[in-house]
């Protein structure tokens, strides 16, 4: 394939929460060619007015994460060849969320379900301090080393079935935040964790379907660390806590 | 719009629902049928007669076949978020007990 003959059948969302429409584009394949390059492409030559989100280009900042035919997906390291259906594309806004305008999807929900599930860390020293020595190798460090490298693209909470069904559900991101900061030595406030996630939008809201494993870009498990609050706060119910 | 969700973790989610409702909607029927054994002796025998038909045995197996998936399935949802195992550890535990049921159900149709 090269840019002057192969085109793409690229359908666009183009609209707001309260209303739009899908608008059809012809891009040009090339061989090498990610989703956020077509939507790039789109905006430069053929309607300036199409609104999308990027920064990084490499999978690193979590801004670009958008629906590529019905799945979520980080659309900077998504190839086209990956996910073309014949030549067809679908491009849409992440899924529950609020959409801005065309692809950029509004993320207040997102955050503040993260700092609403107690994402906003507490240190337990102060600089005064010395600083508590950190075993890479320890259990429970390993805990909070597995959820660590999340960028926040929102594609577990776009992916989730449960926060389709229950806007109060803190979703994927914020659960495995949580439980992060449970296993993390520097982390203060624990209780307050499993208050925040042992509520009525919190970690026993999830079935367990597994859409964030299966979908997060970056390998993690959220739903394993879900599970683990599920544990941490029956613990501390079994022992006569609240 | 609608994600894809035919990974295996979505569908045995799907599969456990759909069996418990079935369950649910097949267990007073059950309870009526085992009532007219006091209320109407004659009915029973007639329905157990019917029951003898090919096709209500192969409801029978479905029936079963409900059962059985949403037993286990029950029995997965509880390993997959009480116990904090490893992937490969859980693969190998369902495995045994996979092999185990085997072959202590070989050895109970050999008795019986």
């Amino acid at each position: 394939m090269n840019g002057s003959d192969a085109m793409l059948e690229v359908s666009v969302w183009r609209g707001t929460t309260s209303g739009g429409a899908y608008q059809d584009f012809e891009v040009p394949a090339y061989e090498n060619q990610t989703i956020l390059d077509v939507v790039s492409w789109i905006q430069h030559y053929a309607d300036a007015s199409l609104t999308y989100r990027f920064a990084c280009r490499v999978g690193m900042c979590g801004s670009c994460a958008m629906m590529v035919n019905d799945q979520p997906r980080w659309t900077c390291r998504t190839h086209v060849k990956k996910v073309l259906k014949g030549r067809k594309l679908k491009v849409a806004p992440l899924r529950n969320l609020p959409v801005i305008k065309d692809l950029a999807a509004d993320m207040d929900p997102f955050f503040d379900k993260w700092v609403a599930a107690g994402g906003a860390h507490q240190p337990s020293a102060s600089r005064t301090e010395p600083i508590p020595p950190v075993d890479p190798q320890d259990p429970i460090r390993v805990e909070a080393s597995a959820g660590i490298e999340c960028i926040n693209c929102s594609i577990c909470y776009a992916a989730c079935d449960t926060v389709a069904g229950n806007s109060d559900y803190l979703g994927p991101a914020a659960l495995q935040r949580a439980w992060t900061l449970l296993n993390d030595a520097k982390h203060d406030a624990k209780d307050k964790i499993l208050d925040a996630v042992s509520g009525s939008g919190g970690c026993h809201n999830c079935h367990s379907m597994g859409s964030c494993t299966a979908f997060c870009p970056n390998d993690l498990d959220p739903m394993s660390a879900i599970a683990g609050l599920k544990r941490a706060t029956t613990r501390r119910f079994l022992r006569g806590g609240r | 719009m609608r994600p894809a969700r035919a990974h295996p973790l979505w569908l045995a989610f799907v599969l456990h629902r759909v069996s418990g409702i079935a369950l649910a909607l097949f267990l007073p029927l059950h309870f009526w049928v085992l009532s007219l054994a006091l209320t109407r002796p004659e009915t029973l025998n007639q329905f157990l007669s019917f029951a003898e038909q090919p096709v209500v045995k192969l409801a029978e197996f479905g029936l079963v076949f409900l059962l059985a998936v949403h037993a286990f399935g029950g029995l997965r949802l509880m390993a997959l978020e009480w116990l904090p195992w490893s992937v490969p550890q859980k693969t190998l535990a369902a495995g045994a007990v996979g092999v185990a049921v085997l072959i202590s159900g070989t050895f109970f149709l050999q008795v019986v």
